[in-house]
């Protein structure tokens, strides 16, 4: 672990362009807008929103999956340091090693021609990590035992295997390559309940073994305030909220994060009326609206907020918040639970 | 007084590698204006019990002899199972019975409107005319909540977003008026913000047309905030039902509790998630005996033989297992 974050994402956008209909003009999704943000080296950091918040785009930009249209973004580990938009192409292949995805949907994710040695051997060929099979076996069985696989289990293929099994498979097969910066983009989404607790529990035990650092995309905030300890909240493409996890759940400052926070439904059936409910719906992202992009749906919303967009500013230790109103609103917060 | 009852339901299926259980002498009841949540994890069940109740399960089901599903209307019962031809049939499809399925996108007619497709099952379930048909249908999607409903009765569903979908789905579902709604994960697609709008919206038409609902779904906190009552499915088999207030505070079947841990709770951040051990058995290698011994951390060796019969503990209060009701008698 060193102080210096292991990706720092500085005033990032990305942008795609529509091709546009006949006579119609070519439009542009702004997916990602200005987004500055440090991921501490060995943390578990959650990324939340609803869907069109753009945070797989983010993620896949970290993976240099997406291209990334303004702004600059570093990677480093204490070995090497990069800086994403100017990768050799020597440096990309050895990043490839050191950063990994884990998908949402294991049943898609897996080929089902495949052995399950050879799903997760795959990526040691392509790298060219290893030289000999029996070098390339050791490794897959190492990274195996770690995932709770057995032997057995390596010679079979995978429509053999349950949702938990299938999934186990797929972070041992993105871990083979000893990554040290993995991103899992909704990765329990799929899962049944009892199976999901096995696979976070996992995750945690393997962060701690092998030193990771995740970047863990998820819509769902129970999941994240358990298994996170940095969360950034994101909203059409901007990044709004972000703190450690428990200041977070404790002292939302965003509007929009209290009305996530509020939305989750209750487990318990005394408590049905669960405060504000938000309404409509995300605009698109190749229309926002002006200033504040989450305006047409925050019920404080008042003239600023509809023509200036607000700056991320630091409103505690480690927590920034990006509202024109998050002073005024927290001392009423604090007013109304002091009486 | 009840709407519905499912009295010893059970469903197989023809398949290439065998027959297959899917449901398991599942019996429950529904009064008008209850909402029963069905609550279990994928291969429970809980589909496919639901589909039963519309006949819409695919031609190698087969039911058990002993299955009966009687819906009662204006004093009448109706023996849903044995109803076989088409115009039989209209009553519990779309008639008096509706269903809303878990992805909207999939279950409108990409090529027909919004509006030609409420209209046309108005026409075909009540004696409107097409002029009242389409006034009904519009006057629906604006009390969904759906703002400029004339225009949206026009368009074709890719045009609409997920949660507006997701409302003319409802809509369509209760213009009929029916007695029995299903609702089979009616919120899983959703975003956590739309999916609180459609429970509310849900509440609020529960209360004002007083029919039956029976929403199936896996997230228990989705059921703490919608249901009256609650019944727990395990591979076919239905392990626990109960008032849902007696059931989430005081869960007595293993299969339940483990569940409840295995949930992240956002009001205790530093409590351990517990998994329930092992892995969903394949409805192929079903167990003997309690289905759910396999993954049981009270099992004891006679779950592996003896099927629980259902116990009752406290009002309406069921559960099947054999340990937890040996624990109930003795103390």
């Amino acid at each position: 672990m060193s102080d210096k974050p292991i990706i720092s994402a500085r005033d990032l956008s990305i942008h795609f362009t529509l091709r546009g209909g006949f006579l119609a003009p070519k439009q542009v999704l702004r997916a990602v807008e200005g987004v500055t943000l440090d991921i501490p080296s060995g943390s578990f950091f959650g990324l939340v929103g609803e869907s069109g918040s753009g945070k797989t785009t983010l993620g896949r930009a970290f993976l240099k999956a997406n291209k990334i249209s303004r702004g600059q973004a570093h990677y480093f580990d204490g070995e090497v340091e990069y800086d994403l938009e100017n990768l050799s192409k020597q440096q990309l292949k050895d990043y490839r090693k050191r950063a990994q995805l884990i998908f949402q949907d294991p049943y898609a994710a897996l080929s089902p021609r495949m052995t399950v040695r050879d799903i997760i051997a795959e990526p040691l060929e392509v790298m060219g990590l290893t030289s000999t099979r029996e070098e390339t076996d050791e490794r897959v069985r190492e990274i195996a035992a770690k995932c709770r696989l057995n032997l057995e289990h390596l010679r079979r293929f995978p429509h053999a295997f349950s949702g938990g099994q299938r999934q186990r498979i797929s972070i041992a097969r993105a871990l083979v390559s000893n990554p040290r910066f993995v991103v899992a983009d909704e990765s329990v989404a799929a899962l049944d309940v009892s199976i999901q607790a096995d696979i976070l529990n996992l995750l945690k035990s393997l962060q701690d073994e092998l030193g990771l650092t995740y970047l863990f995309i998820s819509h769902d905030l129970s999941v994240v305030a358990h298994i996170c300890d940095h969360v950034a909240v994101m909203y059409l493409g901007r990044l709004v909220e972000t703190a450690p996890t428990k200041d977070l759940f404790s002292a939302p400052r965003h509007p929009y994060t209290k009305a996530l926070l509020s939305a989750i439904p209750s487990l318990d059936p005394d408590q049905r009326d669960g405060g504000q409910k938000l309404q409509g719906e995300i605009p698109s992202p190749t229309n926002p609206p002006p200033g504040c992009k989450f305006n047409t749906r925050c019920p404080f919303a008042i003239d600023i907020c509809r023509t200036k967009e607000p700056e991320l500013e630091h409103s505690g230790r480690e927590h920034d918040v990006a509202c024109h109103r998050w002073q005024e609103l927290a001392e009423g917060a604090d007013a109304e639970s002091a009486t | 007084m009840t709407l519905l009852s499912a009295n010893n339901l059970t469903l197989q299926f023809d398949t290439d590698e065998g027959r297959i259980t899917a449901v398991d002498d599942v019996s429950f009841e529904l009064s008008p204006g209850e909402v029963l949540g069905l609550v279990g994890e994928s291969g429970s069940g809980k589909s496919v019990t639901a589909k039963s109740l519309m006949q819409l399960n695919p031609s190698n089901a087969v039911y058990g002899p002993e299955s009966r599903i009687t819906l009662r209307l204006d004093g009448n019962d109706i023996d849903v199972l044995s109803l076989k031809k088409a115009s039989e049939l209209k009553v519990v499809r779309g008639g008096a019975v509706s269903m809303i399925f878990q992805e909207p996108m999939a279950s409108f007619a990409p090529a027909i409107t919004i509006g030609d497709q409420m209209v046309e099952q108005l026409m075909l379930h009540t004696d409107m005319n097409k002029k009242r048909a389409s006034d009904v249908s519009v006057e629906m999607l604006e009390r969904v909540g759906i703002s400029d409903a004339s225009k949206r009765f026009k368009q074709y569903a890719f045009e609409l977003s997920g949660g507006m979908r997701q409302r003319a789905m409802i809509a369509m579902a209760l213009s009929t008026r029916p007695k029995l709604l299903i609702a089979d994960e009616p919120t899983t697609a959703l975003d956590v913000t739309i999916q609180a709008q459609v429970i509310d919206l849900m509440k609020d038409l529960v209360s004002e047309f007083g029919m039956g609902i029976i929403f199936i779904t896996h997230d228990l906190g989705v059921i703490a905030q919608t249901a009256d009552r609650v019944a727990v499915m395990y591979l076919g088999k239905l392990v626990e039902q109960g008032a849902v207030r007696d059931v989430i505070r005081n869960p007595v079947h293993p299969y339940t509790k483990g569940l409840l841990n295995a949930l992240p709770k956002l009001d205790d951040l530093d409590a351990p998630l517990t998994p329930i051990p092992g892995d969903i058995p394949s409805p192929l290698e079903r167990p003997s005996g309690c289905v759910f011994h396999t993954r049981c951390s009270v099992a004891e060796p006679r779950c592996q033989i003896t099927v629980p019969p259902m116990t009752m503990t406290g009002d309406n209060h069921n559960f099947a297992c054999l340990v937890a009701a040996g624990e109930k008698e003795t103390a």
